[in-house]
C-alpha cells in the first residue's frame, strides 16, 4: 500500500473531498426523509374509519 | 486488464469527477426516461417523479464511472478517449470504480423506495448490463458489440415508465425498441472515422473487423428498420400527428443520409502503411452521426410536446 501524496494541494483536495462526501451524505439522508414522508403521505387515505 | 494509471502529479478538480459520470450520456438517458414516465399517464407525486428521473440520471452516471475505470486499459490507447480522467491520471482507477459502485447503490436504492421494485429492478439490471455485460466483455469480444450492448441505452424509457406505473406494456418497450435499433447507425457512423482508434486498441468495432464497405451496408439495413420502428408508435396508440409528422419528415432525412453514406467511401483505407491511414470522405459519416441525435430527441420530444399540450394520440 504507498503512501497518500503529502503536500498543502493535496491536503487541500482531501478535504476538499471529505466536505463533498460529508455533503453528499447529507443530501441522501434528507432525499430518504423526503421520499419516506411523501410514500406514507400517499397512504394515509388508505387508512378507512 | 493492466493498471494504467499512474499516481498524478495534481490532485484531481471536481470536473473530473463529473466527466467520469459521461454528463452528455446522462443528458439523453434523462430525456429519454423522462418521456417514458410522462407517456405512461399515470398520476404521480411531482416530487417522488423528479426523484425517479435523479435516480435514472444518477445510475447511467455510474455506468458511466464504472466504464470508465474498467476500460481505462484500451482508452488510453484512443486519441478520443486518452484525455479522459483515468488514462490521463488525474483520477485513480479505483477511485472511478469506488464512485460507480456507490451511486449504483445509492441509485437503485432510492429508486426502490421512491417508486417500485420493477423500476429499482430495471435500473439495476441496466447499469450492471452496461458495465459489466457490454463494457467488460461484449465491447471486447464481439463485432456486434453495440447492437446487444445497445439494450443498457435503451432501457431507460422503460424505467421511467416503470417508476410511474410500476408496469411495462408493449408501448414502453417500444420506445426502448427504437433506441436499441437506432443505436447500431449512430455508433457504426462515429467508428467508421475512428476506426483506426479502435483498432489501435484492438476493439473489435464492426469497421476493424468487417471493413468499411460492410458497415455501410449494415448502417443502411439498420436505418431502414429504425425509420419503420419509428413510425409504429403513431400505430400503437402512444404517438399523435405531431410525432408521426416528425417521424415521417426525420425518417426521410434518416434515409437519404444513410443511402449516401452507403454509396460513399466513408472510412475506405487508402493507404495502410504501418497504421498511417487516410480515411476517405468522412463528411458522410460525420453527418448521419450528428443528424441520428438530433433525430431520436426529436422523437421524444414530440411525444412529450404532445403529452404536455393535450394531443391525443392517432390510435386509441
Amino acid at each position: 500500500m504507498s503512501q497518500p501524496p503529502e503536500g498543502p494541494a493535496w491536503a487541500k483536495a482531501r478535504r476538499r473531498r471529505s466536505l463533498a462526501i460529508a455533503l453528499a451524505l447529507g443530501v441522501f439522508v434528507i432525499l430518504v426523509f423526503i421520499v419516506t414522508i411523501l410514500r406514507m403521505k400517499g397512504h394515509v387515505a388508505d387508512i378507512g374509519f | 486488464m493492466t493498471e494504467t494509471t499512474a499516481r498524478a502529479a495534481a490532485p484531481a478538480r471536481w470536473q473530473d469527477y463529473v466527466e467520469l459520470l459521461k454528463p452528455r450520456v446522462m443528458s439523453l438517458v434523462v430525456f429519454t426516461a423522462l418521456t417514458g414516465l410522462v407517456c405512461a399517464r399515470t398520476p404521480m407525486n411531482p416530487l417522488l417523479a423528479a426523484i425517479a428521473i435523479l435516480c435514472i440520471s444518477v445510475g447511467a452516471g455510474a455506468s458511466g464511472a464504472l466504464n470508465m475505470g474498467f476500460d481505462s486499459d484500451i482508452d488510453a490507447l484512443m486519441r478520443r478517449t486518452r484525455h479522459r480522467p483515468v488514462p490521463s491520471g488525474r483520477v485513480q482507477r479505483s477511485d472511478a470504480l469506488a464512485l460507480g459502485v456507490i451511486l449504483s447503490l445509492f441509485s437503485v436504492g432510492v429508486m426502490a423506495l421512491a417508486t417500485n421494485l420493477v423500476a429499482a429492478g430495471l435500473l439495476a439490471f441496466t447499469i450492471f448490463f452496461y458495465a459489466v455485460v457490454y463494457t467488460l466483455w461484449l465491447k471486447r469480444s464481439t463485432p456486434q458489440n453495440i447492437v446487444i450492448g445497445g439494450l443498457a441505452g435503451a432501457l431507460p424509457p422503460v424505467i421511467g415508465w416503470a417508476a410511474a406505473s410500476g408496469t411495462t406494456p408493449l408501448n414502453a418497450w417500444l420506445l426502448c425498441a427504437i433506441i436499441f435499433v437506432w443505436t447500431p447507425p449512430h455508433f457504426w457512423a462515429l467508428s467508421l472515422y475512428v476506426r483506426d482508434d479502435y483498432a489501435a486498441a484492438g476493439v473489435p468495432m464492426l469497421p476493424v473487423v468487417k471493413g468499411a464497405a460492410a458497415t455501410r451496408r449494415w448502417i443502411l439495413l439498420y436505418s431502414l428498420l429504425l425509420v419503420a420502428l419509428a413510425l409504429a408508435p403513431a400505430a400503437s396508440g402512444l404517438g399523435g400527428t405531431i410525432y408521426l409528422a416528425v417521424a415521417a419528415a426525420g425518417g426521410v432525412v434518416f434515409l437519404i443520409l444513410a443511402g449516401r453514406l452507403a454509396r460513399s467511401s466513408a472510412g475506405d483505407l487508402t493507404g495502410a502503411a504501418e497504421g498511417l491511414y487516410q480515411v476517405k470522405g468522412p463528411k458522410e459519416a460525420r453527418d448521419l452521426f450528428a443528424f441520428s441525435i438530433g433525430y431520436l430527441f426529436l422523437l421524444f420530444a414530440a411525444l412529450l410536446a404532445e403529452r404536455f399540450i393535450g394531443l391525443p394520440p392517432l390510435v386509441r
